[in-house]
């Protein structure tokens, strides 16, 4: 330890010198072979921003084709494509990656700790991404163009899929692998790099949240790797795994899959929220509300997760004692989600807010995702779901729990932590812009999905019949007009890091607590070289 | 205007917005508007009618009050106002009322919705079944009762006016996109069952007016029933993604009174009878190459493209095929049987012989391939009769 705090020392007293933390120098160096947490996080963020930008363009083209009846662009099988990587590249690629970029950034420096455990396997858990997304949107440039049986790839659609089909499900596995070594790094940073004093019901919530997170990839991914596997042989190895003429069961696979999917939606919200409760107390200068339960209710939506995965399929002639068992766990989600929710406003209740960006789009979540819960709420009535199963309704609850929801959060936490990460301020002004104009396009874009659904409109058709006409316009002029926003988010983002003449200070926030505002910002190379003693008045909540 | 108001202003705005569309949900919902959930024609569309719009109105009432919680809050608990911030975290009585009340309205909430579930479960006592098959792109249907099948597939305006850039405006076509060639005919006041099943990929009959819809599974067959009160036209979609033309599969059912469709059936009767004498006369050429352009048209085009050029790399071209011009055995297998792995599935029990004779008449003569080769439908009778005695034979 005495040399650490020499260390230290050496480095105040050539704090002016820019190489005083030892960052490797050279492109190779400092980004291919790095195992530093901060710079494998930058990395997970600017892939997770291209790939959003990438998910976006194939969203415009949906929304453009959908913009009125009859078709004018593109083929319906090309159509179906980009629905089907639309959610694959936004999925696994844009909200996954992102919250495990968020995650090495902020672990080592919410816990005390100088780096994640397993530097190294964090550095690959990263470098194969980039190869399965080259991979999975290679596909799109072959003769048997991309995916086109939605991203749930149910059998035996997806088996009518040509030879691109091995090139997905291998980049599955790529993406799969990577995130179960993600994970197995953050649980064994979670539970071991703690700081003295940091015990678990200290850690910050984002930490708690991820926690759990991690453990839900670890139990579902190999699921996932495993039903796409018996895809494969299904296809290419004659086996009959799926195929009912050789024995098979094509519901068995819907099964695995939502075994899988159902966690994985909490995968994509959990951290969201997570940040959500970091950023609430922070600028309503008051404690989060009921921590504990807050806990606990992260605790039990994560196990409620395993039992829920038919509501995803009702329509599939299930019993009716199985119909009744999914559609009562499916309803009991709605309580810690409820607990979650008015714990937040409870938070808010009686602080002495002010609103910047992160606080905005924080509020934005909380008001957009609670929407998405209640028409969530909706779905899991069994018989009404007879008539929403497939329709735009679903649509429209997935993207406000997912856009509203999840990436909402992501902006939320990128305007909370860029400026801590850079150590610029970001333009406070175009972040409000850019949270206005995206709050009120979200809504113009999803909501009128709602009312689609309701009418009767399938999801995932390339036309559609004239009386659908008028929202699918305004659904598709907000969905433009929504992306063209995101273009100023890039800008906020390269300004605050590249021309930004604000420096951050250390706590950044007026109301910020917890051991991350207590670095410099930027922060050293390494977070805490010396663990610090974590007493009551570092803790973000009160105990 | 101060900065602060300005936030003030747009938190309003932002409310009214949210409150604004929640009420546009509920308001057509009252005046009946067709951007709700129809009501429907059975009992069934009328219950989950009446349990969509429960749950709504709770999460309605729930909505309200969290987001005038929310906002009340954001309106007073300001930091520009100088209001200082209290220094509680927890109340355990808040807490535990916040998970019990929630619960109280969940099980509240699943009583009707469970009665409602048993209700639709119970198919028995129905009076008549009809079996309603899904394939890549069209419905199947077949009276159980009555010995009588046939395929249902998108009309010909709408199949003319979607095909990309066609110039026709859909507008102008009566019900484009959810009319058929010929309608599943049904009579109304009558327990009637469906069997679902699919015969390549997984489809999902829907018809919102009858208030469910259930997959279409190969190799499964799935229970549902109907009880139609009111004679019309009702129409839906497939609701399961099931290929490229998942989007171009309607669903169309016809409720006619009792006498009505009696003698409808009566009709249909004769009319497959006259078929089947059809069968035991030799056509002319012209007569096949006429009907199996029809049967091209309504059966293959879709895939193989009007003129026979194909859609690679899918769906192979047909003119100048080496199976369209090849031996005629093997053309008619393929047809009949289907390749397995591609979208090419069997026509045996889609198609009548007559249908399946035009058609392989057509495409061994039509786009250029003038193979000469006239298919009779006795020809296919007696093969698919050879057929079926060798399946039986082990």
């Amino acid at each position: 330890m005495s040399s650490d705090i020499i260390h230290n020392e050496q480095h105040l007293a050539h704090a002016d010198h820019d190489d005083h933390d030892h960052k490797p120098t050279g492109f190779l160096n400092r980004w291919v072979f790095t195992t530093n947490h901060k710079d494998i996080g930058t990395l997970y963020l600017v892939m997770s921003l291209l790939m959003f930008l990438v998910g976006g363009v194939m969203a415009i083209i949906i929304r453009a084709e959908l913009f009125m009846p009859g078709l004018q662009l593109v083929e319906p099988d090309f159509f179906n494509q980009m629905t089907t990587m639309h959610a694959l590249v936004m999925v696994f690629g844009a909200v996954m990656p992102a919250w495990v970029g968020f995650a090495n950034w902020l672990i080592p420096m919410m816990i005390g700790a100088p780096d994640m455990a397993l530097p190294r396997l964090n550095n690959w858990s990263f470098w194969i991404l980039p190869f399965a997304f080259t991979m999975l949107i290679s596909t799109l440039f072959m003769d048997s163009g991309g995916p086109a049986a939605g991203w749930t790839l149910y059998p035996p659609l997806v088996l009518q899929s040509g030879t691109n089909f091995a090139f997905v499900v291998f980049a599955i596995h790529m993406m799969g692998i990577s995130s179960i070594m993600g994970s197995i790094n953050i649980i064994a940073t979670i539970l071991n790099m703690r700081a003295p004093g940091m015990t678990l019901l200290r850690m910050p919530m984002f930490i708690w949240t991820w926690l759990i997170t991690a453990y839900l990839l670890i139990a579902v991914m190999p699921v996932l790797a495993g039903a796409v596997t018996m895809l494969l042989t299904d296809h290419f190895f004659g086996t009959n795994f799926f195929n009912a003429a050789g024995g098979g069961d094509p519901v068995l696979f819907q099964h695995i899959f939502w075994f899988f999917g159902h966690p994985e939606v909490y995968i994509m919200i959990l951290p969201a929220f997570g940040v959500i409760s970091e950023i609430l107390p922070t600028f309503a200068r008051k404690p989060l509300f009921g921590y504990g339960s807050m806990v606990y209710a992260t605790g039990s939506i994560a196990f409620l997760s395993f039992i829920v995965w038919a509501h995803h399929m009702f329509t599939v002639g299930m019993p009716l004692q199985g119909e009744l068992f999914f559609m009562y766990a499916t309803m009991l989600i709605s309580v810690p989600t409820g607990v979650k929710v008015f714990n937040w406003v409870s938070t808010m209740w009686q602080g002495s807010m002010t609103f910047e960006t992160p606080m905005l789009f924080a509020i934005g979540f909380v008001v957009l995702f609670t929407i998405g819960g209640l028409s969530g709420l909706m779905l899991a009535i069994t018989a009404a779901d007879f008539q929403y199963h497939d329709t735009y309704f679903v649509v429209a609850h997935f993207h406000y729990v997912l856009v509203p929801g999840a990436v909402f959060a992501l902006m939320a936490a990128t305007y909370f932590w860029l400026p801590k990460f850079s150590g610029n301020m970001y333009s406070e002004k175009w972040g409000k812009i850019h949270f206005w104009l995206s709050a009120v396009f979200v809504n113009v874009l999803f909501f009128p999905q709602h009312y689609l659904g309701l009418a009767g409109m399938p999801r995932r058709i390339p036309d559609y019949s004239p009386q659908f006409a008028d929202f699918n316009m305004i659904s598709s002029i907000g969905g433009f007009a929504f992306a063209a926003t995101q273009l100023i988010f890039v800008g906020v983002i390269l300004h605050c890091i590249f021309k930004s003449k604000v420096r951050a200070t250390s706590a950044v926030w007026a109301g910020s607590r917890g051991l991350e505002w207590t670095l410099s910002s930027p922060p050293p190379h390494h977070s805490f070289t010396t663990p610090p003693d974590v007493t009551q008045n570092m803790v973000k909540h009160a105990e | 205007m101060r900065k602060e108001n300005i936030v003030i202003v747009g938190l309003a705005v932002f409310a009214a917005v949210s409150a604004a569309t929640w009420l546009l949900l509920v308001a057509p919902a009252m005046t009946g508007n067709e951007i709700n959930m129809p009501q429907g024609v059975t009992s069934q569309s009328v219950d989950h009618y009446e349990l969509h719009m429960i749950v709504l109105w709770i999460c309605v009432i729930i909505g309200i009050c969290v987001f005038t919680a929310m906002f009340t809050s954001i309106v007073l608990h300001r930091k520009s106002r100088g209001y200082k911030a209290a220094k509680f975290s927890h109340s355990t009585r808040a807490e535990i009322i916040w998970t019990v009340i929630p619960v109280l309205i969940l099980v509240g909430m699943s009583l009707p919705a469970t009665l409602a579930l048993v209700r639709m479960e119970d198919s028995s006592g129905s009076e008549m079944t009809i079996k309603v098959t899904g394939f890549q792109w069209r419905w199947k249907y077949e009276y159980l009762d009555h010995d009588l099948g046939f395929i249902s597939s998108l009309d010909s305006a709408s199949n003319a006016a979607r095909q990309l850039n066609s110039g026709v405006d859909p507008r102008s076509i009566d019900n484009y996109l959810l009319d058929v060639d010929h309608p599943l005919v049904l009579p109304v006041n009558r327990k009637i069952k469906f069997l679902i099943t699919a015969d390549d990929v997984i489809h999902s009959w829907w018809v919102p007016d009858l208030g469910w819809k259930r997959d279409a599974i190969p190799g499964f067959v799935n229970e549902a029933w109907t009880n139609i009160k009111t004679p019309g036209t009702y129409r839906g979609q497939c609701a399961e993604l099931c290929g490229k033309d998942h989007g171009f599969m309607p669903i169309v059912v016809r409720a006619l009174s009792e006498a009505d469709f009696e003698s409808w059936i009566a009709s249909k009767l004769a009319e497959s009878r006259d078929q089947e004498q059809e069968l035991n006369r030799l056509w002319t050429r012209q007569e096949l190459m006429q009907h199996g352009q029809e049967v091209y048209e309504s059966a293959c085009a879709t895939c193989h493209q009007p003129a026979g050029q194909g859609l690679l790399p899918a769906f192979p071209a047909l003119a100048g095929s080496e199976i369209a011009t090849g031996p005629v055995d093997a053309h008619l297998d393929l047809v009949m049987n289907g390749r397995d792995g591609t979208a090419m599935s069997g026509w045996r029990d889609k198609l009548v012989v007559t249908d399946i004779a035009a058609v392989l008449t057509y495409t061994r003569n039509a786009f250029g391939n003038n193979t000469g080769d006239v298919v009779q439908p006795m020809t296919i009778a007696n093969m698919k009769q050879q057929g079926s005695q060798q399946e039986a034979a082990p």
